[in-house]
């Protein structure tokens, strides 16, 4: 049943991340981003933590393709004329099949712990996020993120 | 034959699921009619009253006539998009209501209709018991702006294009103020299990968290009602300066499911808010029995609530709503949260306020 669902969506991400790329509407490649950022929560979610799978939608599908799709349907980005370049469509299919190698030589080399023995309920997230070797490191993100925020509202509004 | 225990867990899931399906379909239809009575009734007006006794039979009425109208679609419409987005309206307002408990644990009779192993089964009265159910809703709920947006777009009309995008700025503006009215109840209780949150409230209507969370409770009506667009936040549907909004394309069956949609959701926000803030199914005095009632009683009042405010308020202006949400709701839910987070870690439990 697991595995079923998990190649299920497995497969719905990668069809929906080739949409991303190959549609020439941006708007269609925003909702097949929406799309893969769904099925990969899904894929957490079947790995036993649905804290991040939570999160996964909660943040990029819920919070950040909004305003992507924002900034499109806003300004109108009408679909782009298909490039004819010759050499370029070369270039890009050998570093695609660069990267490709790299991940599968990567991914064979690499001693796989089955991801079921992991503890990633949301308790376990907590405690190992609030302790000592990662608490400083965490809080002192969420400081970034938020001099970050004020930042571009400020560059955003300075003529205001 | 006895089912194996995967078939036994399948066949309930898929039992719940049905009943919580037809429940919302009943009680969607019923509040359309419902709305439109009470509604009447507060502006010295009748309401539709001529089909059935008492007009019961209007919601039939309506779904007869939106089943045979014409459905018709833009000629510059984006079709995929178009027919896409009532659809997934419904799939979000419906999968929402997944992780939502109607009540505790129960022990099924041995009744000698049941078959064999459902007698002295015990099942949990929600769909999905999950661990992180408040997060599920909220992520669900977050997936719900698309199906707005993309009605908006899709339409090839400037109106649906701007009722659409004012409909995401409100809904995902007021998101973070219903979502942040939430921590100080997941604080109080410990934990994001709804099942666990409704627990913590036992023991009268004084230990239920709109007493402790009074600022948080405020914060969760206002965010709520925003979140529905229901009146006095129905901007997305200003008549007055934008036709109406997002669906003011679409006929037929595809306006139904997005009015459906609508609906649904303003259920699942008075569920969660009867669940969350009002203690869900558990008794208000401790000598009276819990029972999905309690639930269905305090649901019931806060959808006649949602009637209630919008016969009485009129709508605000979109820069007021915009400026209500952020400058006054946010900050006030923030400082709901250190209240709270000083309260739970520095009083000890048995403690006033705890």
């Amino acid at each position: 049943m697991t595995a079923i669902l998990f190649y299920v969506f497995a497969a719905l991400a990668v069809a929906s991340a080739l949409v991303v790329v190959g549609q020439r509407n941006p708007i269609y490649s925003a909702f097949g981003l929406i799309v893969t950022l769904c099925s990969l929560s899904v894929i957490f979610g079947l790995l036993g933590s649905p804290f991040i799978a939570a999160l996964q939608v909660v943040v990029y599908a819920g919070a950040i393709m909004v305003l992507f799709l924002f900034v499109i349907m806003l300004l109108g980005v009408k679909p782009e004329d298909r490039e004819s370049g010759g050499t370029l469509k070369a270039v890009a299919l050998a570093l695609a099949l660069a990267l490709a190698a790299e991940m599968g030589v990567v991914l064979l080399g690499a001693d796989q712990p089955p991801a079921s023995s992991l503890d990633a309920s949301t308790r376990a997230v907590a405690h190992v996020l609030f302790s000592a070797p990662y608490l400083y490191a965490f809080e002192a993100t969420s400081i970034l993120i938020l001099a970050a925020l004020v930042g571009s509202i400020v560059l955003a509004r300075r003529d205001a | 034959m006895t089912p194996s225990p995967v078939q036994q867990e399948l066949i309930v899931a898929v039992v719940k699921v049905l009943v919580a399906f037809g429940a919302l379909l009943t009680l969607f239809s019923v509040m359309t009619w419902a709305e439109r009575r009470l509604l009447a009734f507060m502006q010295f007006r009748l309401g539709p009253n001529r089909t059935g006794p008492i007009g019961i039979l209007q919601p039939v009425a309506d779904g007869i006539k939106l089943f045979f109208k014409e459905e018709v679609a833009p000629a510059g419409a984006n079709k995929w998009l178009f027919v896409a987005a009532p659809a997934l309206a419904v799939f979000t307002a419906f999968l929402a209501i997944a992780v939502v408990p109607y009540g505790g644990t129960i022990t099924l009779p041995r009744w000698g209709l049941l078959p064999g192993w459902l007698q002295g089964r015990e099942v949990v009265l929600q769909i999905a018991d999950l661990d992180v159910g408040i997060l599920f809703l909220f992520a669900v709920s977050s997936l719900g702006v698309y199906s707005i947006v993309m009605a908006g777009w899709a339409a090839n009309n400037k109106y649906t294009l701007l009722g659409g995008l004012r409909s995401s700025a409100q809904m995902f503006s007021y998101e973070l103020a219903l979502g942040l009215s939430w921590v100080g109840v997941i604080m109080l209780a410990g934990s994001f299990r709804i099942q666990d949150i409704v627990a913590a409230q036992a023991g009268g209507f004084w230990h239920w968290n709109f007493v402790q969370q009074v600022v948080g409770f405020a914060v969760y009506l206002v965010a709520a009602t925003a979140e529905v667009n229901r009146t006095p936040f129905d901007l997305p549907e200003a008549e007055t300066e934008l036709v109406a909004g997002f669906h003011t394309e679409y006929s037929s069956m595809r306006f139904a499911l997005l009015q459906m949609a609508e609906y649904v959701n303003m259920i699942t926000v008075a569920a969660v808010g009867a669940n969350l803030f009002f203690g869900g199914w558990l008794s208000p005095l401790p000598f009276l029995p819990d029972s999905p009632l309690w639930f269905f009683a305090k649901m019931l009042a806060a959808l006649f609530f949602f009637i209630w405010l919008r016969g009485t308020l009129p709508r605000l202006r979109y820069d007021q709503l915009m400026a209500f949400g952020w400058k006054v709701l946010v900050p006030l839910a923030t400082l709901n949260i250190l209240v709270t987070a000083a309260v739970v870690a520095f009083v000890p439990p048995g403690w006033p306020f705890r």
